[in-house]
């Protein structure tokens, strides 16, 4: 029982426990970040942290997206993205650098590439039934190889494409970039906008579910939310002005996270991908096409790796084989933490933003104590065991 | 009097929301063959699931006193120990592994660490030769008949050293030489000093095999009748006790409704299973329902009911289908889409609510608005609001009891269950409305106002078809019977026409003729 209501008010009482359990993660990602940032002496708290935090994690953004829709269908998972990113990067340089291709040609070119596999993809694991760990584990093996081969064109085994303004300035760099010893203007001010903007859509929904007389949250609530919301940006967009203005890649990772926030809790076709792995018979018979709904999420991923093949391409400046290692895990370890369910039919955009942040912030946080690698190894493992043993726990008790 | 091998003592069980089993007393007798029947869902499986331990000492009340001992199993390990084994409808055998591999299965011979395959495979040898079997039990089990797997269960349940067998519809999935062989097979068991229960729907047998046979009704015994005598017990005599019950108010009056022109039409529908093409599962079908008729189907599980109206919605079930279905008097060349059945304004409202009805994991209105997502987005952006409101609507006009919408549906009690199920396919505004089971599992109660939402539909001119296996609700509220059987409709009569003694008359005789 999460919501107890009073009927006759309209109003949800907030009730403490399921509230804390609800915010669980947000909860441990702030004392982590205290954590760290008393063990570095306030360096996590720098500007210049936020700005790593965002370039460093962009990848997770972008292929958490993809990787939650595929989990949303029944804790599907696609193991290939990693390998797509380094063989996609690999193309991609050549195809500028050795082809002298344009910008625009080589990116439309990937995108092309990208919908194929996808496409393929998607119709070996929705109408062949091939499982699909199996279907993109063959990926996985197959790929990097791959993009390795094209890279031996270079006698380096890699190309860098650091003399491709153009690509570079789509997806690395800052805005109307300040030095670090002032505030940038423009990044404040879309700071605020946007703090703005969140403090309103939340009063504004109040105010139509109250004349509607639906239930609505206690006031405390939305207020509180709507300050933290405006809090939490005005607090990142400051330190992004002090480092030197909007980080070029935050603005594809919002839209991507926007836009995909929006189908999942808006459109027809995000709630099919709940009720498919919710339970697919009863989706079947309620007439949604449970096939369609597995070709997309799989087409949908390949169009993803392909849009975080060009940021990483562009924030190593080079394409080499070591490209994309790890990032399925980084991925589906974002959406674990995040509260994606492992059998699929429940997850939020919005989690997986916090389970990627929270891994991000471990990550930084170790590297700025300089923990030796091996270790941060072993401390992001039990992470993702105690988030998962944490949902399981939850749900157990909520029977 | 012979010594009573086992002794179930008022013996009550409850399912969230329902009474599953009701202060049942039961006794059975060494060396004799005792038979259960009853309808479905009487509660003759949960009742032998207590006996069995799958239903763990603690949560039923009662005593089970076997061999003059009070029992309190936790598990089937407990009760196996003591000689008691079940033998399951579903094979419970493992195709891939050898026949003696799945009758040692859990009960390994030789160390912890080393089975010992030479005692397995010898001791296996043994039992089958005792179940009349000549094969190997060196080999797989699927590349064996259905009719020698059961026998193998039968095998594997004496290996356990059985002093009480029990066999859960033994011959529901054999032809009619094997049953009889298997039947043959437990009266020699008998001659040996087995005690046997059986459950079977079919009563024949029943009649042929049993020393005794307790009827069991609605989570009750009811009786218990020798059949020891000279001659045999009248299967007239068995159905009376299975269906005789009071039949006032159960069922509320339709009041008011004017049967129209005939709505939808099959004409020798004909479907194949899914994975076993040669088999028949609905054969040569032809039926009809009028725009607000209550038409209802009978038959026992398997008879190919739900498989019928799942091939009729979107061909959602089957293969190889031939037929034709019309709908207001037009043929229609439906797809296999269950959205394009849904276009064509047909909704099956399945029997397994949990299984395929409903995403448990979602609220109230989210399952409300599943098939018809349509009607409350534009550009496929889904409207808040609008959906909210619909869930709403439907909470009040069905009565569903729950503090808001957004509750989720698995937290809702069974009958609330089947209000939400009800209310997805109303929304999805369908005028012909298969209801496959529509009082499952849920309490009287909640049954009754089930009955007055199918009234208020059939007076809004929606045509109806309800499946049922329990005899008093479909001559409570049909207007038109059709009993199935086999795959085959065996019989249609008028409400009027119908009594529970006829049609399960009918159902026996068809039965007997194939």
């Amino acid at each position: 029982m999460e919501n107890k209501t009073v009927n006759e008010s309209n109003i949800r009482q907030p009730d403490p426990a399921s509230l804390l359990k609800k915010n669980a993660m947000l909860i441990v990602l702030v004392l982590v970040y205290i954590f760290f940032t008393i063990m570095t002496k306030g360096q996590m708290f720098k500007p210049n942290s936020f700005n790593s935090l965002i370039n460093q994690n962009a990848y997770v953004f972008i292929l958490g997206c993809g990787m939650l829709m595929c989990m949303l269908t029944g804790g599907n998972i696609d193991l290939s993205c990693g390998a797509v990113v380094c063989l996609f990067g690999a193309l991609g340089a050549t195809m500028m650098v050795y082809w002298g291709w344009g910008t625009a040609v080589s990116l439309i070119a990937l995108l092309a590439i990208g919908i194929v596999y996808g496409c393929f993809l998607g119709f070996l694991i929705a109408y062949v039934r091939v499982p699909p760990w199996i279907a993109t584990l063959a990926g996985y093996l197959a790929f990097r190889g791959l993009g390795t081969a094209i890279l031996s064109v270079s006698p380096t085994n890699s190309i860098s494409v650091s003399d491709k303004k153009d690509f570079m300035s789509i997806f690395s760099g800052t805005l109307f970039k300040t030095p670090s010893d002032q505030i940038n203007m423009p990044c404040l001010a879309v700071g605020i906008i946007a703090a703005a903007l969140v403090v309103l859509l939340v009063f504004k929904n109040r105010a139509t579910r109250l004349k509607k007389g639906y239930e609505v949250d206690h006031i405390y609530m939305d207020v509180a939310k709507s300050v933290l919301g405006a809090a939490v940006i005005l607090l990142v967009m400051y330190k992004l002005a002090m480092a030197g203005g909007i980080p070029t890649i935050l603005i594809w990772v919002a839209a991507i996270v926007l836009f995909y926030s929006f189908i999942t809790s808006k459109t027809t076709i995000g709630r099919h991908f709940y009720v498919v792995g919710g339970n697919i018979e009863a989706a079947r018979l309620s007439g949604v096409n449970t096939r369609r709904i597995m070709f997309i999420a799989y087409l949908n991923m390949a169009v993803l790796t392909s849009i975080a093949a060009m940021t990483t391409l562009a924030r190593y400046t080079t394409a080499n084989a070591d490209a994309g290692k790890n990032f399925e895990m980084d991925a589906i370890s974002a959406c674990v933490v995040g509260g994606v369910s492992a059998s699929g039919g429940a997850g939020s955009v919005l989690g997986m933003v916090i389970g990627a942040t929270l891994i991000g912030v471990i990550n930084l946080g170790m590297n700025q104590i300089t923990l030796d690698a091996n270790f941060q190894r072993v401390v992001k493992g039990f992470v993702l065991l105690a988030a998962v043993v944490f949902d399981i726990l939850s749900k157990k008790k909520q029977k | 009097m012979a010594k009573v091998l086992l002794e179930m003592r008022n013996i009550t069980k409850t399912f969230p929301g329902v009474k599953a089993l009701d202060n049942v007393n039961f006794q059975v007798e060494e060396g004799e063959i005792h038979a259960l029947v009853g309808e479905n869902g009487a509660g003759k499986s949960t009742l032998m699931n207590v006996l069995s331990g799958i239903y763990p000492h603690g949560t039923y009340e009662g005593d089970i006193i076997y061999d003059g001992e009070v029992c309190q199993f936790h598990n089937i390990k407990d009760s196996e120990k003591l000689g008691i084994v079940i033998i399951h409808q579903e094979l419970a055998l493992v195709p891939e592994m050898t026949i003696g591999e799945n009758m040692y299965l859990g009960n390994e011979r030789g160390h912890k660490f080393a089975i010992d395959w030479n005692t397995t495979y010898a001791e296996a040898d043994k039992y089958l030769k005792m179940v009349g079997l000549s094969e190997s039990s060196k080999v797989q089990v699927k590349t064996i008949g259905t009719g020698k797997q059961q026998l193998v269960e039968i095998a594997k349940a004496l290996a356990k050293q059985a002093r009480l067998l029990i066999l859960d519809e033994p011959t529901s999935s054999l032809n009619e030489e094997d049953s009889r062989a298997l039947l043959d097979l437990m009266l020699e068991f008998k001659k040996q000093g087995m005690t046997m229960i059986i459950i079977s729907h079919k009563l024949n047998e029943v009649a042929y095999v049993a020393d005794k046979i307790t009827v069991v009704r609605d989570g009750a015994t009811i009786e218990t009748i020798d059949n020891r005598g000279t001659e045999a017990v009248s299967e007239e005599r068995i159905i009376k006790g299975m269906v005789g019950r009071e039949m006032t108010n159960r069922f509320p009056k339709r009041e008011g409704v004017t049967i129209g022109d005939i709505q939808m039409e099959i004409d020798h529908w004909t479907v194949h299973h899914p994975l076993y093409p040669e088999r028949k599962v609905v054969d040569d079908v032809s039926m009809y329902v009028r725009k607000g008729e209550v038409v209802g189907i009978y038959g026992l599980m398997g008879a190919g009911r739900t498989e019928l109206a799942m091939s009729i919605f979107g061909q959602s079930y089957g293969t190889n289908f031939s037929g034709e279905l019309k709908i207001d008097g037009k043929q229609i060349h439906m797809k296999k889409s269950e959205s394009d059945a849904i276009r064509h304004k047909i909704a099956y409202v399945t029997e397994d609510r949990k299984g395929n009805g409903l995403v448990l994991s979602q609220s109230i209105k989210v399952n409300t608005s599943l098939a018809h997502l349509d009607a409350i987005s534009k550009h496929t952006v889904i409207d808040g609001d609008k959906e909210y409101a619909v869930a709403e609507e439907y909470r009040d006009k069905l009565r569903i009891k729950t503090p808001s919408v957004e509750q989720l549906v698995g937290n809702l009690s069974g009958g609330n269950q089947q209000k939400v199920l009800l209310a997805k396919w109303m929304f999805a505004e369908p005028d012909i409305m298969l209801l496959d089971e529509p009082t499952r599992g849920i309490d009287v109660g909640a049954k009754y106002e089930i009955y007055c939402i199918i009234n208020d539909l059939a007076a809004a001119g929606k045509s109806v078809v309800m499946i049922s296996s329990e005899l008093p609700e479909v001559l409570g509220m049909s207007d038109r019977i059709y009993i199935m059987n086999e795959g085959k409709m065996v019989g249609e009569m008028k409400a009027e026409d119908a009594t529970q003694e006829n049609i399960m008359a009918l159902i026996l005789q068809s039965g007997r003729g194939a």
